[in-house]
Formats: structure tokens, sequence, C-alpha cells
């Protein structure tokens, strides 16, 4: 196990430098002038603009604006915003509150997918399971602005049962609802492939032995097809809050949070190129990192994988 | 006797009596709920266990052998039910028992020890953690749990038990992994245990090996067993009772031996003529028979006819629409002398395989890699028209060499001569024509053959592929090869999850036909049949070779079927050749000793004299 950790880790070095590679030379790519639209479109004295390319290091060739690049990105001197704001106050406002929204949704997600997942596969054609299964294909099939509108306008405005918007400080409370709405469609997906996975160990060998040792039904369950089928789930989450961490642009969107996708759809939408490489820099790294938990996770609770 | 035993059956209470039955098994009826209405699996089976004693049901995949144990322990799969009849452990009539007391039952009162050792265990906890659950399940684990753990599996032969406990399944092979499921079988002691099928996954020699302990257990124990197997030699070699099994009915039961020798059912007595580990000699043809005989007279020595005798009858036979084959110089017209035993004579060699060897780097940590040599100068000659085969336990290294024979892999050293032309540097139209001249048979029918090609189009796609014949020359073709392996013309519409195991192979084997090739290399072609169905292809081959003059480069680790069909023999251990020789001299007069210990595994050898 400490091998593979100590093995996982080194590969996370590569996959860190092509990702950031990659990102920062698609912004590089990108159509459309920095400089231009930080005047607003308006013209601009040559001199003044010289003076803000050499700032910005727009004025330095590709590789070399790369290498400062990731310098201020190791270093965390992320540079300011076109109105003048430390790039990094900025992520460090908007980061916690994508955090603490991502962890609800998974939370959310992984509870319930599992347990409703678990149930739906060992009573498998059974009233519960067709239920289960029906509910899921509604929510997949919903797209994510609809029931983040519909939640909204129901549980928030109508019933009043929660804020229909989050406020500056995103308290835990107000959060609840976009997590909910965030989570929902994972959750639909966690449940489907617990379902599955339950179902299918069912019939394991491994599993008619493990009966034939004079198991409880309990013990068969929880020890015997629950780990085994966690596997390919855990995979799934893993997945999810990489993508969770990076920021729900519409759910953020719709319910106001202050958070990181919001922070990055303005970026994008000003042409704010520090912002957006800053931005997209740190969450290529929260990925990284979420990705690395996850295949420790996963070597933890399949011990075949630890010597691949 | 029965009317006393009545008695006692039906009261629990009962005091426990060495007459009484353990196990009795009385007009059982099991039903399956499927799609297609309910299947009825077992009818009106029955049979009677004894305290300690042994009893073996046969039978072929899908006779409900192991249906039958099954429902003894409560394991039928969930679409599955007792429809009919009692099941009486100990007295105490568990048919219709609630769960709580089949719980109460199973591993204390009736163990299991399941059929494939790989997929048995849990692969997510270690060894010692499965045994030790076991204990504690049936409140047997007491402060020193760790310790009779490690007791549990070193009984089940196990070496270096408290180590391996802290293993995880990945880590023990085949043989390991089936003494830790036989340690958790009988870890709490039961008084019976349903053995199901326990080696038919494992080599021959591994398997004796664990037979043989298995059975100096539950001696020891006391523990009565009811094994279940295919394997008709092996079963009359463990048990006192067979009880045999077909399609859901027990068509005999009875002494082991007394079935053996006198079997009264159609069906046994078919079993037991094709048995192969019961079978004696090689298979012949009708024509070789014939032929045979005819030589025989002219021969001082009429030990040797069986060998000598038949393969330049063969050559003599062979079909002219093979070119090359019949080319050669036909010396049926000689009858066969001793200086040519060897049969290799420079001209009629077909393959040749030199100090061939394989080396396949393994992966090790920190991107080390260390040489693993999976073949080590392994040399072969195999005559036109005959069959040799390649025998050994997994990992010997002998389907490497069926690869390296096919060219689908490289060989790392040495020469494979086909037909005097090197195999290693053919390229582009050379190895086009020598793929069509080398056909292979693989041994898993369900893998080999495309799921979404129908019959017509398996069969012909080698003729297409080299451009042989028009649309209607090639369907002549495919019906005549169905024809040839005894299959009807309709199958060419069907699909291959259409057919039985049986039929697929026949379906392998005409496909391998379709180019007229002169070699034939089958990859353990029959292991995965029942034993009835493995007589009829291995006849089915036997003909064929005799009417087309094929050569057979047979890859098995079964000696009973080399024994049926080879002429030479090349055994293999670790990569190396340790012993080639004649069939018959391998058999009667075996030189190393890894050919006596697989000689000697084959189930019911003992019971040939």
């Amino acid at each position: 196990m400490v091998m593979f950790t100590l093995r996982r880790f080194l590969q996370l070095i590569p996959v860190f430098f092509g990702a950031t590679l990659l990102v920062y030379f698609l912004v590089f790519a990108t159509p459309g002038d920095p400089i231009a639209a930080l005047s607003g479109g308006k013209p601009m004295a040559p001199a003044v603009e010289a003076a803000l390319r050499a700032q910005y290091n727009l004025d330095q060739p590709f590789w070399v604006q790369y290498g400062l690049y990731l310098k201020n990105l190791v270093t965390l001197n992320l540079g300011q915003t076109f109105s003048g704001q430390a790039v990094s106050d900025v992520i460090g406002r908007a980061y916690p509150v994508t955090a603490r929204l991502a962890v609800m949704a998974l939370a959310f997600e992984a509870i319930f997918g599992v347990f409703f997942g678990v149930i739906a596969g060992l009573r498998k054609g059974k009233l519960f399971d067709s239920t289960v299964l029906v509910a899921s294909l509604v929510v997949i099939a919903v797209p994510v602005f609809v029931l983040g509108f519909v939640l909204q306008l129901v549980v928030g405005v109508q019933l009043g049962w929660a804020k229909p918007t989050v406020s500056g400080a995103a308290p835990l409370n107000e959060l609840v609802l976009p997590a909910l709405v965030l989570g929902l469609v994972s959750l639909a997906y966690v449940i489907r492939l617990t379902r599955a996975s339950v179902s299918e160990n069912m019939s394991a060998d491994y599993v008619r032995t493990a009966t034939a040792k004079g198991l409880s039904r309990r013990r068969v369950v929880v020890v015997h097809i629950l780990r085994n089928s966690l596997i390919p789930v855990v995979t799934f989450l893993g997945a999810d809050l990489g993508s969770l961490m990076g920021g729900a642009i519409v759910t953020e969107g719709i319910f106001n949070v202050p958070g990181i996708g919001n922070l990055l759809y303005k970026a994008i939408q000003n042409g704010e190129t520090p912002t957006v490489v800053a931005v997209v820099g740190i969450l290529v790294i929260v990925f990284v990192v979420a990705n690395l938990v996850v295949d420790l996770l996963y070597a933890w609770l399949d011990p075949r994988i630890r010597y691949v | 006797m029965s009317n006393h035993e009545k008695g006692k059956s039906v009261s629990s209470s009962a005091p426990r009596n060495d007459d009484a039955p353990l196990l009795e098994i009385r007009d059982l009826a099991i039903t399956f709920d499927t799609q297609n209405g309910p299947v009825n699996a077992v009818r009106n089976a029955h049979l009677t266990i004894l305290p300690g004693e042994t009893v073996a049901i046969v039978g072929e995949s899908g006779s409900g052998k192991s249906t039958t144990a099954l429902a003894a322990i409560g394991l039928l799969p969930s679409n599955g039910r007792v429809s009919g009849g009692r099941i009486i452990f100990d007295g105490e009539d568990i048919t219709n028992a609630s769960a709580k007391r089949i719980i109460e039952l199973r591993g204390n009162s009736i163990g299991m020890v399941p059929q494939d050792p790989m997929s048995n265990l849990n692969p997510v906890w270690k060894i010692g953690f499965q045994v030790k659950e076991t204990l504690k399940a049936n409140g047997l684990d007491g402060a020193n749990s760790k310790e009779r753990v490690a007791e549990v599996l070193s009984e089940a032969g196990l070496p270096d038990a408290a180590a391996r406990a802290k293993q995880y399944p990945h880590e023990f092979s085949g043989g390991m992994r089936q003494r830790a499921l036989i340690a958790i079988g009988l870890a709490c002691r039961p008084r019976l245990l349903i053995a199901d099928e326990p080696t038919s996954a494992l080599d021959v020699t591994v398997q004796r090996q664990i037979l043989d302990h298995l059975d100096r257990m539950t001696t020891e124990l006391g523990t009565a067993v009811l094994l279940i197997t295919h394997d008709l030699g092996l079963a009359a070699e463990r048990a006192e009772k067979l009880v045999v099994m077909y399609k859901g009915q027990v068509v005999e039961s009875g002494p082991a031996l007394e079935i053996l020798r006198n079997p009264q059912h159609p069906y046994t007595q078919r079993l037991v003529n094709s048995a192969p580990s019961l079978a004696s000699r090689r298979l012949q043809s009708q024509k070789a028979k014939d032929a045979l005989a005819a030589a025989v007279e002219d021969l001082d020595d009429p030990a040797d006819a069986a060998y000598t005798g038949e393969a330049p009858m063969r050559a003599g036979h062979t079909a002219s629409s093979i070119p090359a084959a019949a080319a050669q110089p036909v010396k049926a017209a000689r009858p066969a002398k001793d200086g040519e035993r060897k049969g290799a004579q420079a001209g009629e060699t077909i393959l040749e395989i030199k100090n061939l060897t394989k080396v396949f780097k393994l992966r090790g940590a920190l991107g080390k890699t260390t040489d693993f040599k999976a073949v080590d100068d392994v040399s072969i000659s195999v005559p036109r028209g005959t069959t040799m085969a390649i025998v050994g336990e997994s990992g010997s290294g002998k389907s490497t060499v069926a690869q390296m024979a096919l060219s689908l892999l490289a060989p790392t050293e040495g020469s494979i001569l086909f037909d005097g032309v090197e195999v290693n540097t053919l390229k582009g139209k050379a190895l086009f024509d020598f793929r069509r001249r080398v056909q292979p048979i693989f041994q898993d029918p369900y893998g080999s053959l495309d799921p979404m090609f129908n019959i017509y189009r398996t069969i012909e796609e080698p003729l297409k592929i080299h451009k042989i014949g028009n649309a209607k020359s090639r369907e002549k073709k495919v019906r005549e090869l169905l024809d040839q392996v005894s299959m009807p013309a309709s199958t060419m519409h069907r699909f291959p999850n259409e057919l039985s195991g049986g039929q697929r192979q026949r379906i392998a084997i005409a496909r391998a036909l379709a180019l007229n090739p002169d070699v034939i290399i089958c990859d353990e072609a029959v292991s995965a049949l029942d034993v009835l169905v493995q007589a009829q292809v291995l006849n089915l081959l036997n003909e064929l070779q005799e009417d087309l003059g094929l050569t057979y480069l047979f890859i098995t680790h079964d000696l009973a079927v080399v024994r049926q069909i080879a002429d030479h023999v090349t055994v293999m251990q670790s990569g190396r050749v340790v012993e080639a020789s004649s069939t018959d001299d391998v058999f009667s007069n075996p030189k190393q000793v890894y050919t006596q210990e697989l000689l000697n595994a084959i189930p019911g050898a003992a019971l040939l004299v």
C-alpha cells in the first residue's frame, strides 16, 4: 500500500504539467486580445498598451509565459483582476463556498445513492426497485436548469422552506437547496450504478460460499456484497467530486451562489485572462488531487489494485 | 431395516444411530421459474448418505447434480424452488425449514467446498478473515481464534498457514485457494460436506493431492461427503456409492464398483464406455482396425503394431483433395519395420520444432523487469498424418509452443520448420499461405466463435479471406464441411448461442477444415466438453484424420485424452520437455517421475487393474 501510494504520487507530476500546459495553450490560442478587452474595445495609446503587455508578460514568447504562470501558480502570486483586486483574494473568497456546496452535494448523493441503490439491488424486480428506477430515469432526463428553477420556485418561493437565493456569506442552511439540485442527477447515476453492482454481486460465487459458511444474511450483504459493489461507485463519486469542485456554473447561476463557477463564468465573459488561467490552474490541481484520493480509496477497497 | 429407519427419520429427538441415514433425499423435484415458464430441473431424485460415508453424484453438466446437492443446504438460485419431495437431514425434515434454521445448519452441520477456487473466495478480504468469520458465524471463535484459523488452514494442507492467512486470494495459486476453501468447508467440523466438483478447475496432479487430502481429512473427522462430479473414474475411485443423474433424474444408484463393472441403465453404460479415464487405448477408425488386422500378421512383434501399423495405413488413405499430402510417398504398401518406429524420416516430418525458447519479460516493482522462460529449448518433430500430444500442467509452456507453431507469437530463439520452411521469417503472401495450411481449434467453443456471425458466415469466412471459389461453390463447401462434422445443413442459419458446447466445437472443427489444412493445432480442444461429448469429438477428429490425412498437434493437460488420440507424446514441465516418446511407451513405461505422477493422477487409473 505504501509503495502504491508513493507511485501514485509520482504519477501526479506529469499529469499536472500536461494539464496546465494544455489549459494555458488553449487560453493563449483563444481568439481575442486581452488588452483590447481590458480597454473595452476603445483605442489605446501605443505606449500604454505596451506597458500593459509588459505588465501581464504578454510580450513574452509562449514558453516564458507558461513558465511564469507555473511559478506564479506555485507561489500563489496570481496577479490582479482588471478591477485591481488580487486574483488570489477573489479565489479565496469564492472557493470555500464552492467547496461547501460540493461536499454537501457529494454527501447527499453518496449517502442516499448507495442506500437506495443497495435496497433496490437486493430487491431486484420488486416494487421498490421499479419505483426507484423510474424516478431516477426522470431525474436523469430532466435538464438541471429545469430542476433548479422548479425547486427554486416550489420549495423556495411557494412553500418558503428555504431561501430562493443564496446571500453573500453563503451559510450552510442556504446552500442545502442548491446542493440538492446539484447532487440530484448524480444521485440517480449512483443509485443505478450501485443497484447494478449489488445485483450482479448477489449471484457471485463467493457470496454463495459465504452463505454456505452459515453467515447471517445481514453479514453476507454488509461484508461480502457491499464492499465489492462499492468499487465502481467510488470511481464515479470521485470523478464527480472533481467536477463538483470545479464549480457548477448553471446551479450557481440559478441560486446566485458566489462560488468559483460564477467567478469563472464572469471572468471568461470579460476576457480576463489572468483570472481564467489562475482559476483553471487551481481547478486542475483540485481535480488531480481528487482523483488521487479516489485511487487510494479504490486500492483500499480492492487489494488487487495495489499490485498492478 | 427400512421400516426401522422410517420410524426414526420423522422424529428429530431420536437418538443418533449409525445405521440411520445422515442425509436422505426422497422424490425430490426442483423447479426453476424462467421467462419461458417453469422448468423442472430435477425430478424424483433420491439418495441416502450414511454417517461418514462418501456418495458421489455423477452426471454431465445440466443433469441436475449440483442443483440437487445445493437444495440440501438451501442454496438454490433465487428462481429455483423445491417443488416436491423431502430432504431429511439427521432425522429432521429440512425441506421447508425456516431461513433461521438453515443458517444454523450451514457451516457446522453441512459444509460446502465449491467448484471454482478462482471465484469462490471474496477477492477483497484476507484469507484468514474469511476463515475466521466462518468460525465466528458458528460460535466457534474463542480467545485464540487466530491460532485456530492457522490450525484449520494447515490441516487443509496449506504450508506456512499463519503467514498465508494474512494474504489475499489473488496471492494464492488455484490449488492453495482450493485448500483454503476446504479449510473453510471443514472449519466447523460439519457432519456432511458437499463437495461440488471440488477439483475440476485444477491441474491433474494438484487435483490428486487435494482429493487425497480431502479423503484423509474426512475419514479422520468421520465426515460424510456428497461428492458431485462429471468424472465417472474420479467418482468410482473416491466414493463408496454412486448416484448417476441424467436430465434431472436419477437413472442408477448403488455401490461404485458394481455400477462401474455392470452398468444397468443405457446412459450409465455409455458413460462407462466413454469415460476417458477408463479408456485403455487409442481410438482407431474402422479402416485402420481392418488394415491393422492384416498388418499384424506380418510382424514379429505384435506389441508394436498398434502404433507402427497404423500411421502408414492412414497415409495411404489420404484424401486426394490435399495435393501436398497426396504427393507424399505412400508407404502403406510396406509393412512397418522396427527401424521406422520413430516415424520421423526426413521427408515425412511436416512440423519440426527445434530448440524453441520463449522468454517473457515480467514487470516487477519500480519498472524492473525479470525474464521468465516460458518455453525452454523445446524440440518436437511431428510426422505427417500422426498426432503429437503435448502434455503438461498449466504453466508448463505447452500453449505457448502452440501459439508459436501457429506463428501467433514470435519465438525468442529456435526455429519452427513447417514442411521444411522456417515459419518465423515468413512474411506477406508466404505467411498467408502458411496460415491456410495450419489451422487452430481452441479450448473454449463459447469464446472462439463470433457470436454475431451465423454458422454459415463462420465457416465461410476463411474461404472468403483466402479467395477460394465463388459464393455458390463456397456454400457447397460449407454444406460438405457441416456434413463432415455430422451437423445438419440447416445449422448454417443458426447462431453460436443456439448450439451446445459440443456442437460449437464441431463448428470450430468445420471452420478449421475449411481450407484443407495439413496440420491442425488443437489447444485443449476437448477440455471444456462433457465426457460423452468429448468422446464424440475425439472420434470425429480421429475419423477426419483417417479420411483427410491430417496431422494434429494436440495440446492437453489430460493424459486420458492423450491415450485416446495421440501417437506420440511430449511431456512438458516448467517450459522444458521432460519426456518424449510414443504414447504406448509413455503409458506402459514412463521414465520420468513427473510423467509417472501425471499418470497416477488420472482419476480412476487404479481401477483399470
